[in-house]
């Protein structure tokens, strides 16, 4: 089947079986970020914004997205221009391994869209659905808050 | 004492000698914190993984796997499996050479028994593997699976380790042609076995003015990588086998592929790519070998990734232990004798069955002073998923009974347990006393003990945590809390045995390519070693390019395990930089010379990316290569080199934690976790504090939440990471890194390892923070609330009772 969709701001119609998760789709044009950790909804790694909130692409059907705009870690920045979390997980070492960081980048993302200035436990609580086996979510949680910290209050990015 | 230990051999001996933590105010680019050499790509979720190709006619493989914990397999039939459209190839005993090798990625030969074949006719845990489908699809494959027919004759299982050593217990390998070193006895289920006296034990023991005897149990552990195992194997243009897997040793699977594929070694290239996370998971030759098998017969490209399910069934898990530590202290608190006896379940297969055990005694028994030292030790063979390495190798088990054994021992004395253990813990200059007897497998060379601010990570932890604030923490009422602590120590590699090698070469602009065989797996190693080229050569971090893990073209590498990669590799990176700058001068020189200014080539010096002089006169490593590649004593400007030490110099660690605990729930609440560290010098500090955080919640999971359960036919019933329960950020208590310096002589820029010393602390830190809170011993990981909960109504029955 035929679905159009906007993918990282770009409309798109792509071939799908019914049967396909999003998580395949994306990664069968070329999305890797968005990757398999468990296909099951229960490690984030799949993550991808779906109209604006995390979703896990594995339990999304493509055909799910139709009509919808969807947008992953590649639609956040770029070598040229990173978006601020992806730099700031840079800045704080809090990329390990790196399989659970575009995912928690995708969630914090979502956060901070909606909750500019989150405390530290709301962080803590957008990373939960992530297990992150490499970094015990020390340096993730602060690479957050410093992004969180140059928002202006109340002021959406 | 800043010398080896007499009697090393000395042959391949590399000491910095003198040096000294005054010299790291002067490094450049060691002891930084610079932005990792590979953060940005994954921040942006590049495909850099294993399972990030697509090829062409690529196949993917799915498996059958055994429904039985032991059963013989009578036949396999595939004609409908076959039928399916879009398959190309099955695999199952039938077809596939009888080879028996070890899955354990260690080097050669592998101190692990050869009890493994790619199919074997018998069936040893549920979920072993029976018979791969290569198809078209994924779809294709897992119905072709799905009509498989298999009939098996089921033989009793055993689940216990205890039972599997009973006289008439099931034989788990009967196969003849699996053997294994000394203490291997597969007719009595042993996988290995040591027993080792240092001293007169019985007489110490009899002198002893007390003898404390406990028995501890600790549990499976899975690694949950959040990457699976993956590999994808195709064939290049000149037909080699190309291998691209997620591992940790790709030498050691080149090496091991060859030789049950029956392929010659120089036809097989292993490449790394960047991996989603090992812990020891990954130090295993678990599955390229089908796709690798798949793509020799078909010709086709071939993918295996296994399902969160299967890596938590199939692959490997840390080893359960009982464990039965005896000790004997005089009065006056100083320890004399040491016994620590192991009853270690490997599962199915032996991988690491013999290793990790002699670990969990040389990482813990020696970490005191005593007379005399006893370790028995057996691994045995269970119908139950196998176990292999894990980050900590045996120390995570043994240093739960050896530091909840210290509390106990100190309120026996009725001394303070910090004081006890500052009394007869190792420090500067003292000898490993069991280095020798409990080597890889064979003995291992003589150790004394020469960086060690053990002393400090107790002064640095106390302060952070309080330790004075504990006798006054709230110990009456629902919610009491306890304050617990622990000291540590682990090796830098495996002395005698790992091997590193670096080769660096200078282009144009005067950056530099740096070859390693090291396998960066989030570690940060890669970066770390372009820390140690870029400070060697004089020049900034992003002046080096580094290459790593990659069979045809990054020299050899023993790979990511036991602590080795900063220590080890780190060095052979040192010598070849050193050999790259001494090239600098000479050509540097040489080119003053034929200008018709001759310097003294022995004062000139390297920094900024440039050769000086004293006169102030300079040339840029950029210059220098211009000419030698295009104007005047052409040459290339390379070198290489390698490194193994007979030293193993431990991290030392002392961690310290709060906790909270529920009487009415059972529920533990870590509120506070300090963990201080001597790793030597802390190469990228940053990175160190990331290991320490990363290695101390994967190890409180193990104390208090993960806990893998099996029902009485052998099936893991917690196969998912909705059921198997790892730490969360919302987990997560307050964390206090603290990196102690020292200087390690026989390091890199005085470095040893961290990354592995951290899983060694939570379990024995958090059994003696609850035992602090409620007065209740616990002796068994996991910390469940509904252990914590029965010992507390039992011990409330208890003193009605009374």
């Amino acid at each position: 089947m035929k679905i159009e969709l906007k993918v990282n701001g770009k409309d798109v119609a792509w071939d799908c079986a019914p049967h396909e998760f999003l998580t395949e789709a994306l990664r069968r044009h070329g999305l890797l970020g968005t990757k398999r950790g468990c296909e099951s909804g229960d490690c984030g790694a799949c993550s991808v914004l779906l109209d604006g909130e995390e979703v896990p692409s594995c339990l999304v059907l493509a055909a799910q997205a139709a009509g919808h705009e969807v947008t992953t870690s590649e639609g956040l920045g770029d070598f040229a221009a990173p978006h601020p979390l992806q730099q700031a997980f840079v800045d704080h070492t809090a990329i390990q391994c790196g399989f659970c960081t575009p995912g928690m980048v995708i969630a914090a993302k979502a956060l901070l869209d909606v909750e500019p200035r989150p405390s530290e436990h709301a962080v803590r609580e957008c990373l939960a659905g992530h297990p992150c086996r490499c970094t015990g979510y020390v340096k993730p949680i602060q690479a957050v808050l410093a992004v969180a910290a140059t928002n202006a209050g109340g002021e959406a990015r | 004492m800043n010398k080896p230990i007499a009697g090393a051999p000395d042959g391949e001996a590399w000491d910095t000698g003198a040096g000294s933590l005054g010299e790291v105010d002067r490094y450049t680019a060691v002891g930084k914190s610079p932005e990792r050499v590979d953060a940005m790509k994954l921040a942006l979720g590049k495909g850099t993984y294993a399972d990030d190709v697509a090829l062409e006619g690529m196949l993917h493989l799915k498996l059958l796997w055994s429904p039985h914990a032991h059963a013989r397999i009578v036949s396999i039939d595939t004609r409908e499996a076959e039928k399916e459209p879009g398959v190309r190839c099955i695999l199952h005993h039938g077809n596939v050479a009888r080879i028996p090798y070890t899955t354990a990625g260690q080097g050669h030969p592998e101190p692990s028994p050869y009890d493994t074949f790619i199919f074997d006719r018998k069936v040893r845990f549920v979920g072993d593997r029976v018979a791969c489908v290569a198809a078209d699809s994924p779809e294709a494959a897992a119905r072709a699976v799905a009509k498989i027919k298999v009939a098996y004759e089921v033989l009793p299982a055993v689940l216990d380790p205890r039972q599997a050593l009973l006289p008439g217990a099931p034989v788990i390998h009967d196969e003849p042609e699996a053997t294994g070193l000394p203490g291997f006895d597969k007719a009595r289920n042993i996988a290995a076995a040591m027993e080792v006296d240092h001293g007169d034990v019985d007489a110490a023991f009899a002198r002893a003015d007390l003898v404390l005897e406990r028995a501890y149990s600790v549990p499976y552990q899975a690694h949950c990588a959040l990457e699976p195992h993956s590999a994808v194997t195709w064939l290049d243009e000149d037909d080699r086998l190309v291998v691209r897997v997620a591992t940790q040793v790709p030498f050691h699977s080149r090496r091991i592929l060859a030789r049950i594929l029956e392929v010659p070694v120089q036809r097989i290239r292993v490449v790394k790519p960047r991996i989603g996370g090992g812990f020891g998971g990954k130090q295993e030759i678990l599955l390229e070998d089908l796709p690798a098998l798949v793509t020799l017969r078909t010709r086709r490209p071939a993918r295996l990734v296994l399902t969160r399910a299967e890596e938590i069934v199939s692959s490997r898990l840390r080893h359960p232990q009982l464990l039965r530590w005896k000790s004997g202290v005089m009065k006056d608190g100083r320890l004399v004798a040491q016994e620590l006896e192991v009853l270690a379940n490997t599962g199915a297969y032996g991988a690491h069955a013999l290793t990790v055990q002699t670990c969990t005694a040389g990482k813990t028994l020696p970490l005191y002073r005593a007379e005399a030292y006893r370790f028995l030790m057996k691994t045995v063979y269970t119908n139950l998923p196998v176990a292999g390495a894990f980050r900590g190798y045996g120390g995570p088990q043994g240093f739960v009974a050896l530091e909840s054994h210290m509390d106990e021992l100190a309120g026996m004395l009725g001394m303070d347990p910090v004081e006890f253990r500052r009394r007869n813990v190792v420090g500067p200059g003292d000898e490993n006393a069991l280095a020798q007897a409990l080597g890889e497998g064979k003995e291992g060379p003589p150790q004394r003990f020469r960086s060690c601010a053990m002393q400090e990570c107790i002064d640095r932890g106390m302060a952070a945590i309080d330790w004075a604030r504990r006798p006054t923490l709230p110990r009456t009422g629902t919610v009491r809390r306890g304050m617990g602590m622990s000291c540590l120590m682990h090796g830098s590699g495996i002395p005698g045995v790992d091997m590193g090698s670096a080769r660096v070469k200078l282009n144009e602009d005067g950056s530099f390519n740096l070859h390693v065989g090291a396998t960066d797996i989030g570690t940060g190693s890669d970066t770390i070693l372009s820390q140690i080229a870029a400070e060697t050569l004089a020049v900034p971090v992003g002046k080096i390019v580094i290459y790593s893990s990659d069979t045809d073209h990054t020299p050899f590498d023993t790979g990511a395990y036991a602590s080795s990669t900063t220590y080890i590799t780190g060095v052979s990176v040192k010598k070849a930089c050193e050999g790259v700058r001494r090239q600098l001068e000479d050509a540097a020189a040489e080119m003053w010379r034929h200008g018709g200014d001759p310097c003294d080539r022995a004062a000139l010096v390297v920094k900024d990316g440039a050769v000086c002089r004293p006169d102030g006169q300079r040339l840029s490593y950029a210059d220098i290569c211009l000419s030698t590649f295009y104007t005047h004593d052409q040459h290339q400007i390379m070198d290489h080199g390698s490194h193994m030490s007979f030293e193993c110099p431990p991290p030392f660690a002392a961690h310290f934690a709060e906790v909270e605990v529920d009487t009415e729930t059972g529920g533990v609440k870590v509120l506070k976790y300090v963990a201080a560290t001597d790793c030597g010098v802390a190469i990228h500090p940053k990175s160190c504090e990331g290991q320490t955080e990363g290695g101390c919640v994967q190890a409180m999971g193990y104390a208090l939440s993960e806990d893998l359960t099996f029902d009485a036919a052998g099936r893991t019933l917690t196969d998912g990471f909705r059921h198997y329960k790892q730490f969360s950020s919302l987990d997560l208590p307050e964390f206090q890194t603290i990196l102690v310096p020292s200087f390690e002589p026989s390091g890199p820029y005085g470095a040893k390892s961290v990354s592995e010393i951290p899983a060694d602390g939570p379990g024995p830190t958090l059994l003696n923070a609850i035992a602090d809170a409620i007065g209740i011993r616990i002796r068994e990981l996991p910390i469940t609330p509904e252990k914590v909960r029965r010992a507390w109504l039992a011990k409330q029955a208890e003193e009605a009772r009374s």
